[in-house]
């Protein structure tokens, strides 16, 4: 029980929960530069995530696609890569269920599973091209995603446009029944919020990241290499393919998210003409937390939780949600300088050790 | 009396987290003296001349130059007093040219743009005076690792310093480039320069130095003029105990021919040829030693050899089965052990633990791994067996790898390597940074390897270390063994003579 | 000609769309070179064009003031970007911060803060309205008047002029002065730099905070002379091709600017194409995509392994062994 507590106080758990306390306070600051009520905002923010069964529920379908995002950024992290890209692995996620949804007819045992394995297959080839470039080319992976993201926004529109087009409308046609994965049960329970069994694939999936990364053989030559290319070179551990590897697997992460939100929450795929955002804050999640998997699912309850409520926060005290962007920004600021948080806790804790 | 000290040192103390490098230290300097520190890997000494030079700020004591206290903050700071350093890492900017690594910081101006022309005057200055030839326009990516050098000392000459510091400056030297320095440093000495070496090499002390300031865990054991002392008393003092120099060993078994290399070509990095047809046996039962400048390469042909470089013609063939471009992993399942150069790069993964260190080679297989599940259990198990065995520091095989000392770290890679039983056992520098215990152990394993029947190759850069250890020495130049030597029938000037190019038995000429 | 007029339409319009693209470039440029990586230039485009358009919008509204509104929004945007370029260089150079992590979060603090400021300031609106005092193009006396060749080049908005300039003088520092030489010697060896006394943090502070200024400076341009207002898509993925085209031109100011353009192609045909009618043939989506393909194309099969500065990336721990 006492390696759990001090696990808990450790400074790489501490350094997550402060830099979110100093992005909250900071944004608190912010609102009351604005003249508007921080206490009201933040209360606003929390009553409407957790007010009744119908926001609760609104509330874990908002988390469900953080999860996903948030595990493919943190695998790929795992293995020495940033993957910024897993907005555009979410997309063609999404648009991939979306065809097996829209254009399959099998009954839902069948067409559930083939369209899931549609997503994950789409995701990890797009994640793939990432890691294949890289590895061929060593061209970094932080412009290819970025690139790859756009590149995917308009190529699942041209999709949508041309093969699923719902007539007069900026979105394809409602995916058969038999593909939903959201049930007017499991609604019910929360006064029909629209929470779907996505949610289970997603901690399904945390579990699988945490199996594969520590247990499996192929965790560990990810793992090394993303530690130590050349000592892993050195072990006989073929580099280029992990890296296309790991990508695959956290595209697959993301690509599966995609599915989710199409099969459980809107039941199409619309014609976007911005990014949804979902890729973004999986980074966030991965760096709150910390690259694990218990970690990414607390991160993404803590994301969730801040989008979702913040529309409560433009009811209740007029501020504009823009703010928790903010709010969010400077928590993945404050982690990554975290050796400014570093110095503070150890301030804090009053050791007296010098940073050299 | 105490005006006549350059340097002064009283009482420096010098503490980082877990350590204390330097304990109430005191260091007195003429003026004109070639004065040296001597101490192993981590006595001590770097700390004290990074102090010197700024780099480090002391937790207590005092420094006086020309007889003026003063506190030097910042490497800037030493720079106006005159302090200059020289440092065993080169701090030069490759794809600069030697006149802007020289230059760098303090440019003669035209206007706003840098006057090379003032520069280039200024360089020849200072080159002719004392004797330090350089090629002002080659960039440092080109130049010899003792040009480098040069440019390197010209550095602190260009800014007017009158305190040079030399930290370890024959580790990458041949023989003949280390007396082309000792001149150079008597030069200097004898222009008034005042000359501060840091090294752990006694031959140097003995020919070179004035007097030595003797260094041992962070404390000061003794300061006495060179002529009044020897070597062997030096090394006693260095280390606290008597220390044998020659490594009691016995009569060398060669066996048969486990490893065969055949008319090897290679390129480097840079596309520039590194092997060119290099040709090798090493047998059962004896260590082979590769002596050679760094830069001939030595690295490439270890490369080849592990895998991780591919030949662009030759063979190389283990108990007559040919393996080149072949990987790393199939290389190593036919038996082929590697200690290599870089432990902290190439050996260890540091974020790893003990454990998962020490099956970095094996980790794929049974027993520690069956249809994809690693099996911790055995890995730990496996893992506590060699902690035992090779004594290995560490609080338990769970522990990151980071964690542990140099020779402790390097004991984990040699644990793992030997427990793989390989027929060829190949170790490059790998007793570099470690304290002497650490080294007599290296030492003794590798000898214990090559009784055990092994084939052991051995790259140093210490010729101390090949002369000892080996039983046949094959210097290596430009890409070919240029020679095979008995190392009881030969010595450093003959080994230092095929090294830079020349032949057996006729006469050097300076470069 | 038909051909000629699409050629010198296609060429002034490249030359619209790359100018925000070199100010980027040069930004990225001297961040790098120094050793810190930015990833934050698409933010710092979203500063500067958000400050112009602001600024502007209101010296034209309360202040009266008309063709030099836009001037001041252009300045003002650059001590905009360079203070929010200070964020950058804190977490990168004092706080050790791992840099692209850090840039990612500059990139959505300035997306969220650039809307939420403007929602503050404008009662509400996501968007700027259109401004009335932007940007004109000049015309180069004579020389404009070259047929075809004439309009292509030399009538051009003003902020295309400086930023071409910016190469000139960019290149000029860093090959030809002090300032330059020790820039490029702490990317490249930090340590080799402290040790002759140069303050390596002072330097790379100085180099990001000019990198923010001069990629406000993009952002601006593109607030001033394309779109004339700012909302959400603004900025959206310039930032990104201009470090492609740092990486293309191999960290060189002129090479970089030969990319930029190059870049610019791509979003001129964009444009050239809805004008022309093209879309009737090409998928829209295609159309968009198409300078996001070019440069992961690009990318991959004429750069490959281009060799950056020495040291970018790394943050630097002075006094570690």
């Amino acid at each position: 029980m006492t390696g759990f507590v001090k696990r808990l106080f450790s400074e790489s758990t501490l350094i997550p929960v402060v830099s979110i306390l100093i992005g909250l306070i900071l944004g608190a600051v912010i609102m009351l530069a604005g003249h508007y009520n921080p206490f009201l905002a933040y209360g606003s923010l929390f009553a409407k995530a957790f007010g009744d069964m119908y926001n609760f529920g609104e509330t874990i379908r908002q988390i469900t696609p953080y999860i996903f995002t948030g595990l493919a950024v943190a695998f790929a992290f795992r293995t020495g890569l940033f993957n910024i890209g897993a907005e555009g692995q979410f997309i063609m996620g999404a648009v991939a269920a979306a065809c097996v949804g829209v254009l399959l007819d099998a009954p839902w045992f069948l067409h559930v599973p083939l369209a899931l394995a549609a997503s994950a297959l789409a995701g990890g080839l797009w994640g793939s091209i990432v890691g294949y470039l890289k590895a061929a080319r060593g061209v970094h992976e932080v412009i290819t995603t970025i690139m790859l993201n756009w590149i995917a926004l308009h190529a699942a529109n041209y999709i949508v446009r041309t093969a699923l087009l719902e007539k007069g409308m900026a979105r394809s046609k409602y995916i058969q029944e038999s593909a939903w994965l959201s049930s007017p049960g499991l609604s019910e329970l929360f006064d029909h919020a629209r929470i779907h069994y996505g949610i289970l694939i997603a901690l399904a999936l945390s579990v699988l990241f945490y199996y594969v990364l520590w247990k499996t053989r192929q965790g560990y030559e990810l793992r090394a290499v993303g530690f130590n290319p050349d000592a892993s070179e050195y072990a006989g551990i073929n580099v280029k393919s992990t890296f296309v590897k790991a990508m695959f697997i956290s595209g697959l992460f993301a690509g599966v998210g995609g599915a989710c939100e199409v099969m459980g929450v809107f039941h199409y795929q619309t014609i976007n003409a911005a990014f949804p955002g979902y890729g973004l804050m999986g980074i966030a999640v991965a760096l709150i937390g910390r690259n694990t998997a218990v970690g990414v699912v607390l991160g993404a309850v803590l994301i969730g939780v801040l989008t979702y409520g913040a529309s409560g926060m433009k009811f209740g005290a007029g501020v504009s949600e823009e703010l928790i962007h903010v709010v969010i920004a400077l928590v993945i600021f404050f982690v990554a300088a975290g050796g400014m948080v570093e110095l503070l806790i150890r301030r804090f804790r009053k050791k007296n050790r010098t940073v050299h | 009396m105490p005006n006549e000290f350059a340097v002064e040192m009283k009482g420096i103390a010098k503490r980082f987290p877990g350590i204390v490098a330097n304990d109430d230290i005191h260091l007195q300097v003429r003026k004109g003296e070639i004065h040296a520190l001597l101490g192993e890997n981590g006595a001590g000494k770097t700390t004290l001349m990074n102090i010197l030079f700024g780099l480090y700020q002391p937790d207590e004591g005092e420094i006086r130059i020309h007889g003026q206290t003063v506190k030097i903050t910042d490497p800037k700071k030493a720079i106006d007093l005159g302090i200059g350093m020289i440092h065993q890492h080169f701090m030069l900017v490759e794809p600069y040219t030697v006149l802007q690594n020289i230059i760098l910081g303090a440019e003669p101006r035209r206007g706003v743009m840098i006057s090379y022309k003032k520069a280039l005057a200024r360089i020849g200055e200072l080159s002719d005076k004392y004797g330090l030839h350089v090629d002002p326009h080659r960039t440092i990516r080109e130049i010899s690792v003792g040009m480098q050098q040069r440019v390197e000392i010209l550095k602190t000459l260009y800014r007017g310093a009158d305190i040079l510091i030399f930290d370890e400056p024959t580790a990458v030297l041949t023989p003949q480039e280390i007396q082309e320095l000792m001149a150079i440093m008597r030069k200097l000495a004898d222009e008034g320069k005042t000359i501060i070496l840091i090294t752990h090499k006694l031959k140097e002390i003995m020919a070179i130095a004035d007097r030595v300031t003797i260094i041992r865990r962070g404390r000061v054991v003794d300061s006495l003029p060179v002529r009044d002392t020897t070597a062997e008393e030096l090394a006693a003092k260095m280390v606290g105990r008597n220390v044998s120099f020659v490594i009691e060993k016995k009569e060398a078994q060669p066996g048969e021919t486990i490893l065969e290399i055949d008319n090897l070509t290679a390129f480097d990095d840079r596309g520039c040829q590194a092997l060119r047809g290099l040709s090798l046996e090493v047998r059962s039962g004896e260590i082979l030693g590769i002596a050679g400048v760094e830069g001939n390469g030595q690295r490439e042909l270890i490369e080849v050899l592990t895998g991780l470089r591919k030949a662009s013609s030759g063979e190389i063939r283990l108990r007559g089965r040919a393996v080149q471009n072949e990987s790393p992993r199939r290389i190593a399942e036919a038996k082929v052990g590697y200690i290599p150069e870089d432990r902290q790069k190439r050996g260890l993964v540091l974020d790893f633990c003990v454990g998962e260190n020490l099956v970095l080679k094996n980790y794929y297989a049974p027993p520690f791994c069956k249809r994809g599940l690693l099996r911790y259990d055995e890995i730990f198990g496996h893992a506590a067996g060699l902690i035992g065995e090779y004594d290995i520091r560490t609080p338990d095989e769970k522990t990151p790898a980071r964690a542990l000392s140099g020779g402790n770290q390097q004991k984990v890679i040699v644990a793992r390597e030997v427990a793989c039983e390989p027929d060829l056992l190949i170790a490059t520098q790998p007793t570099r940074g470690l304290d002497v215990g650490a080294i007599e152990f290296i030492h003794r394993k590798l000898i214990e390897q090559r009784d055990k029947g092994k084939a052991v190759l051995l790259y140093s850069l210490e010729l101390d270390e090949i002369l000892n250890l080996s039983d046949r020495i094959a210097v290596m130049y430009e890409g070919r063994i240029v020679g095979i030597l008995d190392p009881r029938k030969t010595n450093e000037q003959e080994i230092g003579l095929l090294m830079s190019g020349g032949h057996k038995g006729e006469r050097e000429e300076t470069a | 000609m038909a051909v000629l007029q699409v050629a010198s339409d296609l060429i002034q319009t490249t030359i619209v769309f790359a100018t925000a693209l070199v100010f980027a470039m040069l930004g990225g440029l001297i961040s790098e070179r120094s050793g810190v990586v930015n990833i934050a230039l698409e933010g710092m485009m979203m500063v500067g064009a958000f400050t112009a358009a602001i600024v502007t919008y209101f010296l034209e509204t309360n202040a009266g003031l008309g063709g030099s509104a836009p001037w001041i929004g252009f300045v003002c945007a650059i001590a905009a970007g360079a203070v929010f370029a200070l964020l950058h260089a804190a977490a990168s150079v004092t706080f050790r911060a791992d840099q692209v992590v850090s840039g990612v979060a500059l990139n959505l603090l300035a997306a969220g803060a650039t809307i939420y400021l403007c929602k503050m300031l404008l009662n509400g609106a996501a968007q700027t309205p259109t401004l009335k005092h932007v940007f004109s193009k000049w015309a180069v006396p004579a020389l404009s008047d070259i047929p075809y060749l004439g309009p292509a080049l030399f009538v051009a908005y003003p902020t295309s002029y400086i930023a071409f300039l910016l190469v000139a003088v960019m290149a000029f520092v860093l090959y030809k002065t002090p300032a330059g030489l020790r820039l490029r010697a702490v990317g490249e060896h930090p340590k080799a730099a402290d040790s002759v006394a140069i303050n390596v943090y002072r330097v790379r502070y100085a180099a990001v905070m000019i990198s923010g200024a001069l990629a406000a400076m993009g952002g601006a341009t593109i607030a001033l002379t394309t779109t004339s207002n700012f909302s959400h898509n603004t900025i959206s993925g310039q930032g990104f091709i201009a470090l492609a085209a740092l990486i293309f031109g191999k960290w060189r100011p002129v090479a970089g600017m030969f990319a930029a353009l190059f870049f610019g192609i791509a979003s001129a045909l964009k444009s050239v194409f809805q004008v022309y009618g093209i879309t009737n043939y090409i998928p829209v989506d295609f159309i968009y995509m198409f300078p996001y393909i070019l440069t992961v194309l690009v990318l991959a099969g004429f750069v490959g392994r281009a060799v950056a500065p020495g040291a970018v990336g790394k943050p630097y721990r002075k006094g570690e062994r």
